[in-house]
């Protein structure tokens, strides 16, 4: 073993916080290394790669003749809402990524270099929406191979994948809340998948509510799936936009302003 | 203030005074005083339970205390937390590297976050992998590491950033004698390096061979200091075990030990047992048993293990030791 030089270099200059602009780098450096992760980790590209298309393969072959009539009359009226309800299922990664940190003990060592204290969740969040966007992008271009046509234009696709970003942003404080109370990464998985199925499966994302029974129909109406998966129809294929796109911009604020200081209480009280 | 001028104007590169903190009903430190001098290793020594992590989870800004102060490098720890982790490097049961990164890109990582650019970063990796011999698992993920590849993966994560002070928070438990002689080997290296170092420890042979300080804390609370030699002379660092042939014997046994450790050896089973500070008396032990002639069935001289210690400082026995096992 060669001899080590390995401290005591040159003191550094000791600075007495870190400036907004360093905060912002170490998020790229943090969100950086949740990706690198996804190279060494394939089974989680398969997650959020592989299942999706799964989705649209499943409904649209195997149900969207019975539901829609023909299977490219379904794929138009489906899509959006598969999209929503994959970047549902995709902000878990947040959750199961933060407890793992937290209950490796990787936390503890980032906590305890000088960098900004918000950048590792903030890292976390940044590396989300990289997985998302490529979530919905694939899914884009897996529906358009099978015959889903934007009804409308760039703008408005554009704006249907900021708006689906935006939720996510907002839903990914829920996910941090579970990472933080959940006592493993795998109740944080259990979590997720017990709760987002009922909730993405009671909304319009396969079928009409039309088609639902009576006492039903206003549950799937208020949820705010169906809203956003409203939006997005709305923005690709064409047909009402305000009032689902408000609605969901109120959904998002109102989960944000819920979760983010539930979540930031667990945090501390857990850290 | 400069960094040196601060620490001219402490004599400490560590001082914790009456440090406090409870986690609901438990008291994990109840009012501890440390002072370290720089460039010089303290041991923490103690058994699971006693405070030694709560205590480096202080001074390393991961928690803070319910009352009492504690200085690191003349930075106080609650208020002036992003100066003191400009200072520090952690290794340890609770700071860990990235399982699923390689051990190049969790070095990376670290020097990046650091701010050190990116080929500079992977210069210091490349240089710190080298020094621990990881060179060849330099592109492995962390995972398929074995206990002692990951310890020393966890040491020079620490040191990316040229810390002044580096907390080693059990860094051998768990690992086994070839990994431990290893681990202890960098760290000698370390120190002469001059840094100054903080190690917490269950093993009393870790302490003894590695610190230049030694504080046992139990239940939260110091309850000896002072050097290795000034310890092994106040609680006896070794153990004489004697078990005569004949169980006639055992009284004779009883009053040569007694007379040479000066203490009242306990007796069990036929095995007479004493702490004894000085070495050299084994073979006066052997002498003398020879001369009232006492067949010998077994002799030994074993350093003491931490349970004797506390038995010894205490009255009482470490029994977290025996209900946590090492496994914390």
């Amino acid at each position: 073993m060669t001899t080590i030089s390995t401290t005591i270099a040159p003191p550094r200059p000791i600075t007495p916080r870190v400036s907004p602009l360093e905060g912002l780098r170490q998020t790229m450096t943090l969100a950086w290394r949740t990706l690198v992760q996804v190279r060494h980790n394939p089974w989680e590209l398969g997650d959020f790669s592989i299942q999706p298309i799964m989705f649209v393969l499943l409904f649209t072959y195997v149900f969207g003749g019975a539901i829609a009539g023909s299977t490219g009359a379904y794929l138009t009226f489906a899509l959006p809402g598969i999209i929503v309800m994959n970047m549902l299922f995709v902000t878990m990664y947040v959750g199961t990524g933060l407890n793992t940190d937290l209950t490796k003990g990787v936390f503890d060592r980032l906590r305890s270099l000088p960098i900004a204290r918000w950048a590792p969740l903030a890292g976390r969040i940044s590396a989300d929406l990289v997985k998302q966007a490529w979530s919905i992008f694939l899914l884009l271009g897996v529906g358009m191979i099978l015959g889903f046509r934007i009804g409308t234009n760039m703008a408005a696709l554009l704006a249907a994948i900021a708006l689906i970003l935006l939720f996510a942003l907002s839903f990914s404080w829920v996910s941090v809340l579970v990472g933080v109370i959940a006592k493993d990464p795998e109740k944080v998985q259990i979590f997720g998948f017990t709760a987002l199925f009922p909730v993405t499966f009671v909304s319009n994302v396969f079928v009409q509510t039309e088609t639902m029974p009576g006492w039903l129909q206003p549950i799937v109406k208020a949820n705010p799936v169906s809203i956003l998966a409203d939006a997005a129809r709305g923005l690709m294929v064409g047909g009402p936009v305000a009032t689902p796109v408000m609605q969901t911009l109120l959904w998002a604020a109102l989960i944000a302003v819920v979760f983010a200081p539930l979540a930031v209480a667990r945090f501390k009280r857990r850290v | 203030m400069s960094q040196l001028d601060r620490l001219a104007g402490s004599a400490h590169a560590i001082e914790v005074e009456g440090l406090v903190k409870r986690f609901g009903d438990t008291t994990a430190l109840a009012g501890v005083d440390l002072a370290v001098r720089p460039g010089s290793v303290l041991g923490l020594l103690g058994p699971n339970g006693a405070g030694k992590t709560t205590a480096v989870r202080v001074l390393a800004t991961l928690i803070t205390p319910d009352a009492g102060r504690a200085k690191v490098g003349g930075y106080d720890v609650v208020r002036e937390a992003h100066q003191v982790r400009q200072l520090i490097g952690l290794t340890g049961q609770y700071a860990s590297v990235d399982d699923t990164l390689t051990g190049t890109e969790n070095l990376v990582l670290i020097g990046r976050l650091l701010g050190i650019p990116r080929a500079a970063a992977k210069a210091r990796a490349r240089e710190l992998l080298d020094a621990f011999a990881l060179s060849e698992a330099a592109g492995r993920a962390t995972k398929t590491y074995s206990g002692g590849m990951r310890r020393r993966l966890d040491l020079a994560a620490s040191l990316v950033g040229h810390p002044q002070l580096l907390y080693l928070d059990e860094p051998t438990t768990g690992l086994d004698p070839r990994g431990r002689a290893e681990l202890w080997e960098l760290i000698r290296g370390l120190v002469a390096d001059g840094v100054t170092v903080l190690l917490t420890t269950q093993y009393l042979n870790e302490a003894d061979s590695l610190a230049d300080d030694i504080v046992v804390i139990d239940h939260g609370k110091v309850i000896a200091t002072g050097t290795p030699a000034e310890l092994k002379a106040k609680i006896g660092a070794r153990t004489l075990e004697v078990r005569p042939a004949d169980e006639v014997d055992v009284r004779t046994v009883v009053a040569v030990v007694g007379e040479l450790a000066n203490v009242t050896p306990e007796v069990e089973g036929g095995l007479v047992t004493a702490p004894v500070a000085d070495p050299e008396l084994l073979p006066i032990v052997v002498r003398r048993l020879d001369d009232a002639g006492v067949v010998v069935a077994e002799l030994a001289l074993r350093t003491s293990s931490l349970e004797e210690v506390f038995l010894t400082l205490t009255g009482h026995p470490a029994d977290e030791v025996a209900e946590e096992g090492i496994t914390a």
